[in-house]
């Protein structure tokens, strides 16, 4: 029988049992509908991690020079804490030579930041993301301004106390007041507020408008950096080989600088944002892991339940199996009859399953930050799933339909 | 009875003796059915029942012949592999110059499929397929396109005069229309020989008529008809009767000379 009329057959078997179909395809959907929903959910989070938290917390295609790592994979070990200690800080003489040495092109800024305490006249004080910072600052983080203006060239060179502050210094330290022209004391020192930074939002609960920037040489460098150094350099690239390059730049001048053999290892770090999304994407990693056992659970259900149904569909039909093996049926025309009737029955419910997983995508993506994307693998995988838990339950159902005596089944009424 | 009409018998007779004793030649292309020495035993809980102990049967092509005997007398189990739905323990079966006895079942099917068309007692017919699906349901497995299947089924219906009835499901048909349509499909793949069980056995006499005078039609437009019977009035419409007795032939004749020896037989 070719495959056509096996299909047509399948089809028209579902249809005049409507309600019994949809029972037995019920556990493939729900499989089905959480592996979507699962998949699109972490796909999201990878989503969000790569360009929200990436994006807004390193920058995209940037590179961060440091005395050592920011964040790390997982625990480091008491020896690894230790030779971090001992490294030697880098200063802003450093900085400027990696800086005139970087290619043509390249973005950079000096990037210190401390938590510590400002206060105005008109509210409490509070912790505030103090950063102190220089050149390209503002175009690397994609800082929009609301109101006001960035800090120019010369207020930069000669480190004039002003501060660009986001949504959440305003709305606390200047309730229902202009900020602009206003000034925010930050251990102890005034500074002129001269532009808004537009809402960040937050990440993971940490909310990401408690900026206060100035540039690197006003005063705030003592609060971010008291001992006189400088925490990092924070480099973007226009591309990813350029980024590459860049760091292999940096490395060479700083290793030259420092005077390392090469049997030394690098006595700074380079943190890029695949570094710190390293983490990020085992969690992820182990994420998908659990959230595919759930699914898989509901599919080992679905195909006992699609089994047992066509076990009954074959004892059903023996009479008919055997009118169809008197008529010239064989073997393999029986069993791709019950496999394709499995595995369509199997396919449906696949496919109601995706549909509802892009809805509980679609949900989740509303009610919370996650922006849960389908990721149009896992549409062709919940398919071909779908297919194989067919093929893989009908199996033995079609076997035994296909090694049906002709003369018993015909005798069965 | 007349010499005239018992001479020809006794020469095919004879002539039949000749080809179903010339063991593994391939007989000649007049004979459909050749059968020489068919045994078949089945295991029935470690007791063996030897349904067939040996039969010879030669049937001619565009033959009309019934197979009677009483209900143990093997005469299933000689329909069943005459129709190769089952294969002999021993002994070879040629339908149609093709030694089917020893064949895999895989080609036991797709010998079913071109060379009979079974009417069965219950019809078998698919339920909740129309006339028309069920008449196509052969040529779905002769692998023949969906317009052509379509047409060659519409035309066997026709020629059953149910071209009216064609979209109509089985339990829409009345017992004798069910009955046409399974002749429909046995004959839509034109096969070498219509294999009737018992084809009047779920019907009323009127109907039964009906059918047997279709069958005769088809018989004389040619068509090679064996139906498997234990009532002696539906025999009597075959030219031919072969009757079975404890898995043997007791008796291979014309109908007008077996039939009344048959019932009298069971008279006592």
């Amino acid at each position: 029988m070719p495959f056509i009329d096996a299909v047509r057959l399948a089809l028209n078997t579902i249809r005049v049992q409507k309600l019994k179909s949809f029972f037995t395809l019920v556990g493939v959907m729900i499989g089905v509908m959480f592996l979507i929903a699962v998949v699109s959910i972490v796909e999201g989070m990878g989503r969000y991690m790569e360009e929200d938290f990436a994006g807004k917390l390193l920058g995209v295609n940037t590179f961060t020079l440091r005395r050592f790592p920011n964040i790390q994979v997982g625990n480091v070990s008491e020896a690894q804490w230790r030779e971090f200690v001992r490294r030697p800080r880098l200063y802003e003489d450093d900085i400027e030579f990696v800086r005139d040495n970087l290619p043509p092109g390249m973005k950079s800024a000096i990037q210190s930041e401390n938590f510590v305490y400002a206060s105005t006249a008109y509210a409490r004080p509070r912790q505030v993301n103090a950063i102190a910072t220089d050149g390209d600052y503002f175009d690397i983080k994609r800082y929009e301004l609301e109101r006001g203006r960035v800090f120019s060239r010369q207020e930069a060179e000669y480190g004039r106390p002003v501060l660009v502050i986001g949504q959440e210094i305003k709305d606390h330290f200047f309730p229902s007041l202009d900020p602009i022209g206003r000034e925010l004391r930050i251990a102890g020192i005034p500074y002129e507020i001269i532009g808004i930074i537009e809402k960040q939002g937050s990440l993971f609960g940490i909310s990401m408008d408690r900026l206060a920037i100035a540039p690197f040489r006003s005063p705030l460098r003592r609060v971010t950096d008291p001992r006189g150094d400088v925490e990092g350099l924070i480099v973007q690239a226009g591309s990813d080989a350029q980024l590459q390059e860049a760091m292999e730049v940096t490395r060479e001048v700083m290793r030259g600088r420092r005077k390392l053999i090469p049997a030394v290892p690098d006595n700074f770090a380079m943190e890029t944002s695949d570094s710190a999304l390293a983490f990020f994407a085992e969690l992820q990693g182990r994420l998908r892991v659990f959230g595919m056992a759930l699914p898989a659970i509901g599919l080992v259900v679905g195909a006992m339940v699609i089994m047992n149904i066509m076990l009954v569909a074959v004892a059903e039909r023996t009479a008919e199996i055997g009118v169809r093996k008197a008529l010239g049926a064989r073997r393999s025309d029986i069993s791709r009859q019950f496999l394709v009737e499995a595995a369509t029955l199997s396919l449906f419910g696949a496919a109601i399953g995706i549909a509802l997983g892009l809805g509980i995508a679609e949900v989740v993506s509303r009610v919370s930050p996650l922006p849960a994307s389908v990721a149009p693998w896992s549409i062709g995988f919940a398919l071909l799933v779908g297919a194989g838990v067919g093929v893989v339950a009908g199996w033995y159902p079609a076997r035994r339909a296909s090694r049906l005596d002709p003369i018993a089944a015909l005798r069965q009424e | 009875m007349s010499t005239s009409t018992t001479e020809p018998g006794l020469t095919v007779t004879a002539e039949r003796r000749a080809v179903t004793s010339q063991q593994g030649a391939t007989p000649d292309k007049d004979w459909v059915i050749v059968t020489r020495g068919l045994k078949r035993n089945y295991d029935m809980g470690g007791e063996i029942v030897r349904a067939l102990r040996g039969v010879d049967v030669a049937i001619r092509r565009n033959e009309y012949v019934a197979i009677m005997g009483p209900s143990g007398s093997g005469k299933s189990t000689l329909m069943n592999v005459i129709g190769c739905l089952d294969t002999p323990n021993e002994g070879e079966y040629w339908l149609n110059g093709q030694l089917v006895s020893k064949m895999s079942d895989d080609d036991l099917a797709r010998v079913r499929n071109k060379e009979i068309g079974f009417v069965f007692q219950t019809f078998n017919l698919l339920p909740r397929a129309s006339a028309l699906h069920n008449v196509e349901l052969p040529l779905v497995y002769a692998g023949i396109s969906s317009s052509e299947r379509k047409k060659r089924a519409q035309e066997a219906l026709e020629r059953v005069q149910l071209g009216d009835r064609v979209h109509h499901r089985p339990n829409e048909l009345s017992g004798g229309q069910r009955q046409r349509v399974a002749i429909a499909r046995a004959l839509v793949n034109r096969p070498s020989i219509l294999l009737a069980d018992e084809p009047t056995g779920n019907l009323d006499s009127a109907t039964s008529t009906e059918i047997m005078t279709i069958f005769q039609a088809l018989s004389d437009e040619g068509q090679t008809v064996i139906m498997v019977t234990h009532e002696p009035d539906i025999a009597a419409h075959a030219d031919r009767v072969i009757v079975l007795r404890d898995g043997l032939i007791s008796n291979d004749g014309p109908s007008s000379t077996v039939i009344p020896a048959y019932t009298s037989g069971h008279g006592g």
